[in-house]
């Protein structure tokens, strides 16, 4: 187990520096000038050059590789172009929105995926199979920005039970905040949560033609228990595999549903960041981002080892 | 049970002063569709900053009004010598910053010495070019020498990169902005809101608000629901496509007035074949300007045949040059040689009047026989390849600086339009302060730009207000950019 957790963190950090690399050269060869861009058409050229000098955008790519990197060990993400504070209080600032909305979504689609997609795999061919599986596709082709609206015109427009968007930030008390958060994770989590069903179902129905379950009935042990204790477990990994893809997404692949519910996440950050050649931003939240993925595969694969005590035992 | 009634009883009282009868609402949740990057009007293009903080936390010396007229603000008077090249200005007394220090001669020399200093970074330095010295007579008495008269001076100073800032706080108003308006910066929560406070400090007639939020809503899509769930309760600047959801509802006014952003089909005139007279024209011709209008904009907008808002009292209507006729702009193109159409691309940034208005355009331009691909680019591409680089054939955009005639004018500018003729024509205007030529000398402006055809002239941008029907003192117009709240109220 040792070994094999040695093995995984060496990958890991070789993932890490490679990514550094690409996201480095993929932002330098992106056109744009963001000294330009906070100047706008009215600036002389020599005025910009006066600003890109200011932000220290004036020294060539390797050297400024070194200088991101380095710091970036020393866990210094360096301060922002456009609103010259550092990146890291940006940084943390969105997290507080993005991260509670990801682990809810994460929670929600979950609660909702795996019961539907044992009811589907335990009703085979029947017709409870067919509608599950059938709200399920609709779940995974309904664009999710258009599933939003549709519950804030409900629940905030028509119910008035909720916010239409924004957020009060959690100083504004913990209720309010989460009632902020609960349409748009709800809009994430749906979509999730049909993907989430669909690969339960199939991973499910693979286990149960297997020769230990029909041993297991053939014993007489209930179909329930059967469900839940044999057939889920081994079902799991595919599961989690998905789960642990779907978290990295939550976290910032949300930058439609943070418009269409104008919160202050990271997704937004990013997006704002590049519209204005804000690099440093986007570099450092890429890394960030880079980073959580790696370490969420991590514990995806050592949490495959918990599911199914063989791999651990053979690595 | 005598607990219980005590109880009722404070709740009643409670509720009783929570509601005192008829006193209407003091606080405002405004929408506005991007977040300035900073805080600072005097460090950043962005009209975002200014849809913020103009008038509401900073002051100019003068300001400019509702109509676009120049007012008196920081400065209650002034004079201007017979030749026009020194002003001396008679500043308000008893003007405090919102940080409590006061306001005086040397703030005004301060601000306006640092937005032209040769390491200044103030998006329109180009306002302050004509300034050789600024000098603090007194604490109440600046004396400003310009290098030659500068017709639009006073206006100049008016804009919010012209605003006062105070020294000990310049360098930290991209943060945390102190100014001397009605209103005092409150808080930022970055991608989501920025606070004001009315100041109880301010020196003129105070605002009647207590609160004002600027609340940022990116989407579109996600306006029309906070207007409708009462969550917002403005937005002085709406997309023209949500108006259809709101029109029709009592409970909300929708105004349409003019802002001054010249929408332009803009062509490369240096680059062949937009070099040739003709191929400029018959593109003028080709475009049917009310059907872009129609398309792209919601049907508001007003068609333009030169480069000046309608709502301008120097306005002449030159929509008549080049009207849409497509035979007329075929047999144009023969006469450059080009009979048989020509292959091009259009560049288009991404706001919705130059994506949606492109593909009209390109299949109007395909009428004629002309071949548009269609490039969509990002702002900050735009800035660096159309802009800076002038590598494109033709592009949309919309010039959104107020009295902005003389870019024309401007050598290297991305037109890459030449005309001493012109050039002449605004030279003159620059040292012409009285009205009546100055409006002259600018329809002349106005007719040699849409003779020489330089860019498709095709609609001002409308500004579409939305807001709470008991809101009122809003800006109709948008003769800046800016969101002056500082004489809304609530009507109930």
């Amino acid at each position: 187990m040792t070994a094999y957790l040695a093995k995984r963190l060496a990958i890991a950090a070789i993932t890490l520096a490679l990514a550094s690399v690409v996201v480095f050269a993929v932002l330098e060869i992106v056109p744009g000038d963001p000294a330009r861009v906070m100047l706008g058409m009215n600036a002389s050229e020599a005025q910009v050059e006066q600003l890109r000098q200011q932000m220290g955008l004036d020294g060539g790519p390797v050297q400024r590789y070194l200088h991101w990197s380095g710091n970036l060990l020393s866990l210094d993400l360096g301060r922002s172009y456009t609103y010259s504070v550092p990146v890291i209080d940006l940084i943390t600032e969105r997290l507080a929105v993005s991260l509670p909305l990801a682990l809810i979504a994460l929670a929600l689609s979950t609660a909702i995926a795996i019961p539907v997609g044992l009811y589907a795999a335990s009703r085979r061919g029947r017709a409870g199979d067919a509608i599950s599986m059938g709200a399920a596709q609709l779940g995974v082709a309904v664009p999710n920005f258009w599933f939003a609206l549709l519950l804030v015109y409900l629940f905030a427009v028509w119910l008035r039970w909720l916010p239409a968007g924004g957020f009060p930030g959690w100083s504004a008390g913990i209720w309010p905040a989460l009632k902020a958060l609960i349409l748009p994770a709800l809009a994430l989590a749906l979509p999730q949560a049909a993907i989430l069903a669909r690969v339960t179902r199939s991973a499910l129905i693979d286990v149960l033609s297997e020769d230990y379950i029909r041993t297991a009935r053939a014993k007489g042990m209930p179909w329930r228990k059967v469900l839940w204790g044999h057939a889920l477990r081994n079902a799991l990994i595919p599961v989690v595999t998905i789960m642990g893809l779907q978290f990295a997404f939550l976290l910032a692949g949300t930058i439609i549903i943070e418009n269409v519910f104008y919160l202050p996440g990271l997704g937004r950050l990013i997006f704002q960041a590049i519209t204005q050649r804000d690099l440093i931003v986007v570099e450092s939240v890429v890394m960030l981002l880079v980073a959580t993925v790696i370490a969420v595969n991590l514990i995806v694969d050592l949490s495959y080892a918990l599911v199914d005590p063989r791999l651990g035992n053979r690595a | 049970m005598k607990s219980w009634t005590s109880f009722l009883a404070a709740a009643a009282v409670v509720t009783a002063l929570s509601l005192p009868a008829f006193a209407a609402r003091t606080d405002l949740v405004i929408g506005i569709p991007l977040e300035p990057p900073y805080l600072d009007p005097t460090a950043g293009a962005a009209a975002a900053i200014d849809e913020v903080l103009y008038a509401n936390v900073f002051e100019g010396l003068t300001r400019i009004g509702p109509a676009g007229e120049v007012l008196p603000a920081l400065a209650e008077s002034w004079e201007i010598s017979d030749d026009g090249a020194v002003y001396t200005f008679r500043l308000r007394s008893g003007v405090k910053f919102h940080d409590g220090s006061d306001f005086d001669a040397e703030d005004v020399k301060f601000s306006l010495d640092r937005a032209r200093a040769a390491d200044s970074v103030n998006a329109q330095k180009i306002l302050f070019e004509a300034i050789d010295s600024v000098e603090a007579v007194d604490p109440a008495t600046v004396k400003i020498t310009l290098r030659h008269p500068q017709g639009a001076f006073l206006y100049n100073m008016g804009w919010g990169d012209a605003v006062i800032v105070a020294p000990e706080s310049a360098g930290t108003n991209k943060e945390k902005p102190i100014g001397t308006g009605p209103f005092r910066f409150e808080s930022w929560a970055k991608g989501a809101s920025i606070r004001l406070a009315k100041a109880d400090s301010y020196w003129g007639e105070p605002a009647y608000l207590d609160r004002v939020e600027f609340r940022i809503v990116p989407d579109a899509a996600a306006a029309v629901p906070a207007l409708l769930s009462g969550d917002v309760q403005a937005f002085p600047f709406f997309q023209p496509d949500g108006v259809a959801q709101i029109e029709g509802d009592p409970r909300f006014k929708v105004e349409v007035g003019a802002t001054e952003g010249e929408t332009l089909l803009t062509m490369n005139n240096k680059k062949a074949p937009f070099n040739k007279l003709q191929v400029r024209q018959a593109i003028s011709y080709a475009l049917d300007r009310q059907a872009i209008i129609d398309g792209a904009s919601a049907g508001l907008g007003t068609p333009i045949g030169s480069h000046q808002s309608p709502a301008s009292k120097a306005y002449v209507d030159l929509t008549g040059t080049y009207p849409h006729d497509v035979a007329k702009a075929k047999e144009l193109l023969k006469e450059a040689g080009l009979e048989n159409g020509f292959r091009t691309t259009i560049k288009l940034p991404p706001p919705s009047y130059a994506r949606l208005g492109g593909e009209i355009i390109a299949s109007q331009l395909r009428e004629v026989g002309i071949e548009a691909e269609i490039i969509p680019v990002e702002w900050a591409q735009w800035l660096d390849q159309v802009f800076t680089r002038k590598d494109f054939d033709l592009t949309i955009v919309s010039h959104t600086e107020p009295n902005d005639i003389d870019i024309y004018a401007r050598k290297d500018y991305y037109f890459n339009y030449d005309n001493p003729a012109f050039d002449k024509v605004i030279a003159e205007l620059n040292l012409t302060s009285d009205e009546a030529k100055r409006n002259d000398l600018l329809g002349q402006a106005q007719k040699i730009l849409a003779d020489d055809a330089v860019v498709g002239f095709l609609y001002e941008l409308p500004k579409v207000g939305v807001w709470d029907a008991k809101l009122e003192g809003f800006w109709k117009d948008a003769p800046i950019q800016a969101n002056d709240v500082t004489k809304v109220r609530w009507t109930d």
